[in-house]
């Protein structure tokens, strides 16, 4: 089915409310609505949630944004969790105590902090064991809810409250672990990287593609955080465009082990077009310190046509 | 029906009859063949159980929250280092009000590493809001399991329970048992039926708040009331397992209590040396006795200070050192109890078997002697004392 972003938005309401408590300007609310708009308007959710920003500001006791069934329980096992749930629908199901006629989709959202840190082993578990859900990563590049601190998604460089950029060490001395390629070594049937962009479309087919594909999916969403990069709250389209057309974060999907690179733009933008309106990248910009734009361009490069190269082999 | 099973053939047994629908375990000594074993039953059949082999401890609990707040029945067991790892779901599980039920084979928690028998496991979530049984034999061990889910899921109650049993002590040691026939499990155990839970698409609900100062007081408030509620229950469940089996249960067993002068307060397999040696004791004319706890949570703490009222000398044997300059967890409870109920009789506190370390009969022995001189003198020296242990003054 085609993709009509109008008519995505008037046939398929919102399933997380409005009047949760996450910032202006932030990417994940966007991110979620959007995937979640992508489940069959008759099939029934059960979201697992990470401890994290999207938690505490979703789920503040008595108030709750989530429409569909929603559990939170800790920082590292959102992906645990939910593989309880999903087995125990699978027994309910074949023991006849749950309505044949009814399907539940399952979908775990965590942070980077919950994913590619403290939660990567439950991650890893669940995935391997192949359990029919989908695990997003909404990535905001550091653990964003306890104020800033750097996570192994931060960028190399990135000023966090952990690796603040001082006299001696100019921010985080690390480039940044690529947990897609980790889910993509697990051998699942569907992985892909996106992000919020032009009406959602990518964001909007992959969730759809990954919710429908039966077994473990992996999306890795892109989710800008005004307060840990440092960008106006009206920018957020921008930099996520930004991102994209530096090819700082390719979209891309793997199925069935085969890459396809969604978008390759056909005049790449320096990686200063991405850098220069976050606040977390200033120190780049000081005279002096022209070798760390470089060295992020030549590591962007890099990992660029690590990509083109993976897609031509697993299409060979 | 009368078989022949270990300690922790007893308990997959249980959890077979029991055919939840979902059990998530994750391999440690010596808890590691009841999961061994429930998945022989799930690859044959034998239950409708789904399996789920999760890569930790941490995840089994969390699967087994998942699983349970989805509306199924979940199951687990674990020892020492994977219910330390469970640590933070343990209490998450009874905060959630999730009646889900362990089978925990006590071992040594770390460190160092040990992997025999002693309580240190159970007495780190002993504060958790957990149930918790204990059982002096395999026996115990399969009749606490097959009346757990009964307590666990009842409205007034709702907290997850753990069964607890000595690990080799009684997991690996192949004792006569007297199972009950599935079918009678079965309708004793009934079918679970949660009022709120995720997979109810025509009701979703959210667990699992962000809960601050407006109300989590009042929550965990709620918590404490049901593990005061739990006691009745316990003792109306044994009622009905009695009528079943004519195998009775209370909070605890007096063995030789009506006229016991030198008492011993213990748990799990010690129990049945501490029987043994009171019989001996008595063939002397000493007027030996036990009291074992079956339940430690809800702590019957009025209860237990009256089955000891009329004792002379008290010793409360702790296989758990509390590392805290003042006497095991099981003492602190007795002692606590008794005061509270106004009842004065001088008590003294061993810490033993530390690290599967054999407790034998002779110990015990010393123990009712030390307990005859109290008796006699009057003075209770150092109430914080250690049980065959070398460096110990």
């Amino acid at each position: 089915m085609a993709y009509n972003h109008k008519q995505v938005m008037v046939d398929r309401p919102s399933r997380l409310t409005s009047g949760h408590r996450m910032c202006a300007g932030c990417g994940a609310p966007a991110v979620a609505r959007m995937i979640l708009r992508a489940v069959k308007p008759e099939d029934h959710v059960v979201v697992s949630n990470a401890t994290g920003c999207m938690e505490v500001s979703t789920f503040l006791y008595p108030y709750t944004s989530w429409t569909d069934s929603y559990i939170h329980t800790a920082f590292e096992n959102a992906a645990a969790t939910l593989s309880g749930v999903e087995a125990a629908y699978k027994a309910m199901k074949a023991t006849g105590k749950l309505p044949e006629d009814k399907d539940t989709k399952f979908i775990a959202f965590g942070g980077d902090g919950g994913t590619y840190d403290i939660g990567l082993q439950s991650l890893s578990g669940a995935m391997e064991r192949g359990h029919d859900m989908v695990y997003v990563c909404y990535d905001n590049g550091a653990y964003m809810n306890t104020g800033i601190q750097r996570s192994s998604a931060t960028p190399k460089f990135a000023d966090t409250t952990t690796t603040p950029a001082g006299t001696k060490v100019p921010g985080k001395m690390q480039p940044r672990k690529d947990l897609t390629k980790i889910m993509v070594g697990h051998h699942l049937p569907y992985v892909a990287q996106t992000i919020a962009l032009n009406n959602f479309k990518d964001l909007y087919e992959k969730s759809e593609k990954a919710i429908y594909t039966e077994g473990a999916c992996f999306l890795n969403v892109l989710a800008p955080c005004p307060r840990g990069w440092g960008y106006n709250t009206e920018d957020l389209m921008q930099i996520n465009k930004l991102a994209v057309e530096t090819c700082y974060w390719p979209l891309y999907e793997v199925i069935d082990g085969k890459y396809v690179v969604n978008y390759k733009p056909a005049k790449k933008l320096p990686i200063e077009e991405f850098l220069r309106p976050q606040k977390r990248f200033k120190h780049m910009f000081k005279p002096g310190n022209e070798w760390m734009i470089q060295e992020f361009q030549e590591e962007v490069d890099a990992r660029w046509q690590e990509l083109l190269d993976l897609e031509e082999i697993t299409n060979k | 029906m009368r078989e022949r099973l270990s300690g922790n053939e007893a308990a997959a047994i249980a959890m077979k009859q029991i055919n939840p629908d979902v059990v998530a375990a994750f391999p440690i000594t010596p808890s590691t063949e009841i999961p061994q074993y429930f998945s022989t039953f799930v690859s044959n059949g034998t239950v409708d159980t789904e399996f789920v082999a999760v890569e930790s401890e941490h995840s089994a609990m969390s699967a087994c929250i998942g699983a349970q707040a989805a509306g199924g029945r979940a199951m687990t067991a674990t020892s020492a280092n994977g219910l330390s790892l469970m640590w933070e779901m343990i209490y998450i599980a009874s905060s959630l009000r999730l009646p889900i039920v362990m089978s925990l084979v006590n071992r040594a928690v770390s460190g160092p590493l040990n992997i025999h028998n002693d309580h240190s496991d159970a007495m780190g979530v002993r504060d958790s809001g957990w149930i918790m049984t204990f059982s002096e034999n395999n026996q115990e061990a399969y009749d606490n399991l097959v009346m757990a889910h009964r307590i666990a899921e009842h409205k007034d109650v709702l907290l997850p329970l753990m069964v607890c049993q000595d690990g080799f002590i009684t997991s690996h040691s192949i004792e006569n048992i007297e199972l009950i026939e599935d079918e009678k499990v079965k309708e004793f155990v009934g079918k679970y039926k949660p009022e709120h839970y995720l997979l109810n698409d025509k009701e979703p609900i959210a667990i699992g708040p962000l809960d601050l100062q407006a109300y989590l007081f009042e929550h965990k408030t709620q918590q404490a009331i049901a593990m005061r509620n739990a006691k009745k229950v316990i003792l109306d469940v044994a009622k009905d397992f009695e009528k079943m089996t004519g195998r009775s249960y209370g909070f605890f067993e007096e063995y030789k209590m009506e006229d016991a002068e030198v008492v011993i307060v213990c748990m799990n397999s010690t129990a049945g040396t501490a029987k043994y040696t009171a019989d001996r004791m008595r063939e002397q004319s000493v007027k030996a006795g036990v009291l074992k706890i079956r339940v430690f949570r809800p702590f019957p703490a009025e209860e237990v200070a009256k089955a000891l009222a009329k004792a002379k000398a008290i010793a409360v044997l702790d296989k758990a050192d509390s590392l805290n300059a003042a006497g095991g967890a099981l003492f602190e409870d007795v002692t606590s109890g008794m005061f509270v109920n106004k009842i004065q009789v001088p008590t003294v506190n061993y810490v033993y078997g530390i690290g599967g370390r054999d407790t034998t009969s002779k110990e015990i022995e010393s123990i009712y002697q030390d307990l005859l001189e109290i008796v006699k003198t009057g003075e209770i020296g150092n109430p914080y004392r250690y049980l065959g242990v070398r460096g110990c003054e």
